[in-house]
């Protein structure tokens, strides 16, 4: 279980960001302590990589405080950080082996072994191997100076399962050593990984918790019937937010006598269900009350 | 009508990028393929619309004219406004006069596209740019209906509403294809295609892929010595192989003390985990 006595390794109050007229991040706080896998959720846009870069000390706050590893961030505090940006940051004309010596050298870390399977491609360069090894590298590199926070940033986008499981288990060996990760992800499946997930909506923190927590009471409804297309155009002439799920439908964020009633004008026979919702159509509700409150 | 290919082979150089995959779409249907860097998704999706011609095997596939394809990443240019995109593809599919009045405001109002229709493709969300993208794909009504990773690097609040556009479309009646690296993508599809290396390791409806996960699942406190273990959240789970090694059966009690491997249902992930650690050990 995470240690939450001792002090956060990230620790976020109040912190504000404005662009121009645009509040990127808006009073924000967050914890990360050591030992945990901390998940940044939220649509694009809502603030994610703009905390990030507070954190690792590429952008100043307007308002509030950041602190990483106990001091304000810095480059000092930067070498204890091991960073997996969105591009993976690698140098695609040098090989594999020079992308490691190079991270190292920066750091004043000895050059990592490579793994099995990567070490067969030691003298490629980046640019001619796949994105799935790429990854793998990118994470060897980030890992070569025992950093204690991980900072990734949508870490396994474009990977197969196997391959995510594989860094999946690289991210939590790390926390089990005592390392704090946080980790930004569109991939819902990614969101039992964490810990803790905190949603960003437009700026803010909205909601903080495991995904049962995030999810609530935003319920969904399913309509199993033989007449799918039928179903389907009742609903999304009602203006439902109807979407297709195998030969089923389904509808997010309605109350299931909203859905009943739809139906019943055209007429359609089904097996209707409340069923919880996904994450993602828990984000979609999170969102819709944001824009509500914005109006 | 049905379309989709049987048997297909493609080769690029020495690279056997498709290697005997069958596919059926049909009318009112989302196939999802499923598969990381290099399965060979988007050979796969351009054999079927006509871009690279098959080394073996058959493609069904309506006229190009009655087909629709959204490249992966591509698929609006980027120097064209929203409005000037919407008429080029219109132009080249023959959309024209109230017809294509009727489409245009009928893609603004599903994307809100219309306040942004003097932007630059360029200067559109990700999100923005994948919707145009689809609704470029689509503005013909095609009959089948091709799209590379639509929501790859999209937020998941734009991912809904592809995905919304995406089962109007199938309601229309277009056979669907689209590729995905998502499985919670895939389990709402109506077929399955897991694809590892370009061949098939995984096909059939989502209950169908599950039902089909070679050797057996199974819940580990810890690690065990020559099982292959992967985490779910805090959770450890492990694959034993349709054959495996003595001693490996779930209820035989030799695991390491306090890591009694328990079996349990698995979901697509560990389907599609437990098929390629299975192909795996086969190739090796």
């Amino acid at each position: 279980m995470p240690e939450t006595t001792t002090l956060p390794l990230v620790q976020v109050r109040g912190a504000t960001r404005r662009f121009g007229d645009v509040l990127a991040v808006d009073d924000v706080d967050l914890d990360v302590h050591a030992g945990e896998v901390v998940g940044l959720l939220g649509a694009n846009g809502a603030g994610k990589t703009t905390l990030l870069r507070m954190l690792l000390g590429l952008l100043p706050v307007d308002a509030g405080e950041v602190a990483v590893l106990g001091h304000a961030p810095s480059r000092d505090v930067r070498r204890r950080i091991g960073y997996v940006p969105q591009n993976l940051g690698l140098y695609q004309d040098l090989t594999v082996e020079q992308n490691l010596e190079f991270v190292a050298g920066c750091y004043d870390a000895p050059v990592p072994p490579l793994p099995p399977g990567l070490a067969a491609l030691a003298h490629r360069t980046v640019a001619s191997i796949g994105l799935g090894w790429q990854r793998r590298l990118a994470f060897v590199a980030a890992l070569a100076h025992s950093p204690e926070l991980l900072v990734l940033d949508e870490p396994t986008s474009g990977v197969d399962p196997l391959a995510r499981a594989r860094l999946w288990d690289t991210v939590r060996h790390q926390a089990e050593q005592g390392a704090g990760v946080l980790i930004t992800t569109h991939y819902m499946q990614e969101a039992e990984q964490c810990d803790r997930l905190v949603l960003m909506v437009d700026g803010r923190a909205v909601a903080s918790g495991d995904e049962a927590t995030l999810i609530g009471t935003t319920r969904a409804v399913q309509v199993r019937t033989d007449r799918w297309q039928d179903a389907f155009a009742a609903l999304a002439d009602a203006n439902l937010p109807v979407v297709l799920d195998g030969t089923a439908v389904r509808v997010a964020d309605t109350p299931e006598p909203t859905v009943r009633a739809a139906l019943a004008t055209a007429d359609v026979t089904a097996e209707i269900a409340e069923v919880p919702a996904t994450l993602e159509e828990a984000m979609a509700a999170y969102a819709k009350t944001g824009i509500a409150k914005a109006q | 009508m049905t379309w989709g290919v049987e048997g297909l082979v493609v080769r690029l150089g020495a690279t056997r990028a498709v290697d005997g995959v069958d596919l059926v779409a049909e009318p009112g249907r989302v196939v999802a393929v499923v598969g990381g860097d290099g399965a060979g998704k988007t050979t796969l999706l351009r054999a079927l619309v006509g871009g690279v011609r098959p080394t073996a095997g058959q493609v069904r596939a309506p006229e190009r004219c009655r087909t629709g394809f959204m490249p992966t990443a591509a698929g609006v240019w980027r120097d064209l406004t929203v409005d000037q995109n919407i008429d080029f593809v219109a132009a080249a599919y023959g959309v024209t006069g109230p017809l294509l009045d009727r489409r245009r405001a009928a893609l603004f109002e599903v994307t809100g596209l219309g306040a942004a229709r003097s932007r630059l493709g360029s200067q559109l969300s990700g999100g923005m740019r994948q919707k145009l993208a689809f609704g470029l794909a689509t503005l013909h009504r095609p009959e089948l209906l091709v799209l590379d990773e639509p929501t790859t690097g999209v937020d998941p609040l734009s991912r809904g509403d592809l995905w919304r556009m995406i089962s109007r479309s199938a309601y229309d009646g277009a056979a669907v294809v689209l590729s995905t690296t998502y499985l919670d993508e895939a389990e709402r599809a109506a077929h399955v295609l897991v694809l590892a290396d370009g061949r098939p390791l995984l096909a059939g409806t989502p209950t169908e892929v599950v039902r089909a996960t070679p050797g057996t699942v199974v819940r580990l406190d810890g690690e065990m010595p020559g099982i292959t273990t992967w985490r779910r959240g805090h959770e450890r789970h492990g694959w034993l192989p349709p054959d495996g090694p003595a001693g490996t059966s779930t209820d035989s009690g030799q695991g390491v003390a306090g890591v009694l491997p328990t079996k349990v249902e698995p979901d697509l992930e560990d389907a599609v985990i437990a098929a390629s650690l299975a192909r795996e050990a086969v190739d090796a």
